[in-house]
């Protein structure tokens, strides 16, 4: 087992790397820079702000520096927009705010995905199922976009029983409409793969073995279904967590919770490459993080991976 | 009285294409500690009848007629008092012991579930017996082995686990629906071996179900042939194959290789197993007997003791000395 945790990881390392080296290409091929507007600025200015933020050094010496900075001091470098801050302060300001709306949307999107995709396979083709699919195919319909206003329109402008945007701090009233807004599409998928997956399980042999010893509905569900019915939902739980927790833009721009995703946006407009950079190295490192969870927990899950 | 007495049992089940008939009024009882054997071809409606009487038919499913165990009509009984049936009075085990295992729980824990449920034992004590019982049907090692996952095990020792876990609480009835189908030739009989020590041991009744007559001959007192999910011929083991007298029986016969006759080709018996949805009003083997005449498509033959040989039964409306 130990060995397996090592031998991932070992491959997790290079691929961040070459995460961090690619975008770094794509990112100096892109047309354009940051200081490029509308009324050209004077030469001089121009080359002492590219001096400042080391513009004017050679292209391999540019991209060594910045992998060493992020690589050994995980220092992203300034905002070519903010002067003030470090592409580190945007990063420490917005990822506590979708971090905190991510994780409950994922922790919601499991519980009631798992929940309702269970439910419908073990009452398979009764109206239970029936309600199930048609929930999650209208949950998988309504893209966030729609899903945030609507939210909007009824709890705060109709019933006005919640706050229609803002974060202060996170505190619950705030989070909820964000939470529901941004879990319902993962919550659709999970019940999907959960109820297709659990299904595949209740007619296996095993099952069939499990019900011929005389053990209750409940026992066979949790001991025997359960593990081999979330395999398949593990995988893509993985990608959804990171997902979730990288944060949207549409939940930041209609609720106003400042996190992480507006940043994105913005420093994609404004040109603001080191942020944009951040931001994606960020996602990327979860990315191969949770990939990475994901495959051990596959590895604890099932027996046959761990040899 | 009879450990198991099933009367006249019907297994329907309803798909898109309509009703499928599996199992068609089906009458027989196994006394306490006798080996049965149920033959026939894939289809026979063998298998949906032990399943029927463990209550594992597919949802779409549905049993009637009676099936008594010691006098209760298992087909009756709630959900709870049959899991009490199951495991305690009748134990099963299946066709693919590479599929029937739970391959993400240890066999410890599979097996311990057994006793710690239904005789309420601690898990330790549960686990002590366990692998007492894992001895028993010889898995080597079994005191270290039995933390082990089903992947680690071969078929044939999956097989013996699967036994042992039947066994646990020490049923009157162990329901083998095809044991060795999956397995080696040489590992078949060594579980055939096995589950006759058992008999002997535990004085467990046996119901088993195959297809193969080889391992029926060696070791059941009694066969039931089956077909279209009626009972075609049922009698003492040794009778029956000595002097089968209805035709589809001889036609099983007939297709077992024999190594002391010098048979140019293997005979098989001509034409398909029936379809099941659609069965003929009369006896369902018809279209594939070479002795069928007037009243087999449209009357059912009833299951009569066989003349000139008391001990056998046969539904076949053609005399007992042409069929040979």
């Amino acid at each position: 087992m130990l060995n397996y945790v090592l031998r991932r990881v070992a491959i997790a390392i290079p691929t961040i790397l070459l995460l961090v080296v690619i975008s770094f290409v794509l990112m100096y091929a892109a047309p354009g820079g940051p200081f490029n507007s509308d009324r050209p600025l004077p030469a001089q200015v121009m080359a002492n702000i590219e001096a400042r933020y080391g513009l004017d050094q050679p292209y391999w010496k540019q991209m060594t520096t910045y992998i060493w900075n992020v690589v050994v001091h995980f220092d992203f470098g300034p905002s070519f927009q903010y002067r003030d801050r470090t592409v580190n302060d945007v990063i420490a300001q917005g990822f506590p705010v979708t971090l905190t709306y991510g994780f409950w949307s994922f922790i919601v999107a499991l519980v009631v995905g798992v929940a309702l995709g269970a439910a419908a396979a073990i009452r398979h083709n009764s109206w239970l199922d029936y309600l199930a699919v048609g929930i999650s195919i209208g949950a998988q319909v309504l893209p966030n976009f729609v899903m945030a206003p609507i939210l909007v329109l009824v709890f705060t402008l109709w019933l006005g029983w919640l706050p229609g945007g803002g974060w202060q701090g996170g505190q619950i009233e705030y989070l909820i409409l964000p939470v529901i807004a941004l879990s319902t599409s993962y919550m659709a998928s999970i019940a999907r793969i959960t109820r297709s997956s659990m299904l595949e399980v209740l007619n296996a042999g095993f099952i069939r073995t499990a019900r011929a010893k005389g053990l209750p509905t409940s026992r066979i569900i949790w001991k025997h279904a359960m593990k081999p019915t979330m395999l398949p939902v593990l995988s893509y739980l993985g990608p959804a967590f990171v997902g979730m927790i990288t944060g949207s833009v549409i939940i930041d721009v209609f609720f106003s919770t400042g996190g992480i995703g507006q940043f994105f946006v913005n420093s994609a407009f404004n040109r603001d490459y080191s942020v944009i950079m951040g931001i994606t190295i960020l996602v990327g490192v979860l990315t191969v993080t949770f990939n990475l969870v994901v495959d051990l927990l596959y590895a604890w899950i099932d027996p046959k991976i761990r040899y | 009285m009879a450990l198991l007495d099933i009367e006249d049992l019907r297994v329907t089940f309803t798909t898109g294409d309509g009703e499928v008939n599996a199992v068609n009024g089906v009458s027989f009882s196994v006394e306490e500690g006798e080996t049965l054997a149920i033959v026939g071809e894939s289809g026979s409606g063998k298998s949906q009848t032990a399943f029927a009487a463990m209550g594992l038919l597919a949802r779409n499913g549905r049993a009637t007629g009676q099936i008594r165990y010691d006098g209760r009509n298992l087909l009756e009984l709630k959900q709870k008092e049959l899991n009490r049936v199951r495991s305690e009075e009748i134990g099963m085990i299946f066709q693919d012991p590479m599929t029937s295992l739970n391959p993400y729980m240890r066999i410890s824990d599979q097996m311990a579930e057994v006793l710690t449920l239904h005789k309420g034992m601690t898990k330790r004590d549960a686990v002590a017996e366990a692998t007492k019982m894992l001895d028993a049907v010889k898995i080597p090692d079994a005191k270290n082995r039995i933390t082990m996952f089903p992947h680690e095990f071969s078929g044939g020792m999956r097989q013996r686990i699967m036994i042992a876990m039947a066994l646990l609480c020490q049923p009157r009835l162990l329901i083998a629906d095809e044991p060795t189908t999956a397995l080696d030739v040489t590992v078949q009989a060594q579980i055939m071996e096995l589950m006759a020590e058992i008999r002997r041991d535990f004085g467990t009744a046996i119901i088993l179900i195959t297809h193969d007559l080889g391992i029926v001959a060696d070791t059941c007192e009694r066969t039931l042939v089956m077909y279209g999910g009626q009972i075609m011929e049922t009698g003492p083991t040794e009778q029956l194959f000595e002097r089968p007298t209805h035709p589809y029986t001889l036609g099983l016969l007939r297709a077992v290789p024999r190594i002391d006759r010098d048979d140019e080709t293997l005979s098989t018996i001509a034409g398909e197993p029936p379809d099941m949805s659609r069965l003929p009003a009369g006896c369902p083997f018809t279209p594939r007997c070479a002795w069928a005449h007037g009243p087999c498509p449209t009357v059912r033959p009833e299951l009569l003791p066989a003349e000139g040989y008391p001990m056998l039964r046969r539904a076949c409306h053609a005399p007992v000395e042409e069929v040979k």
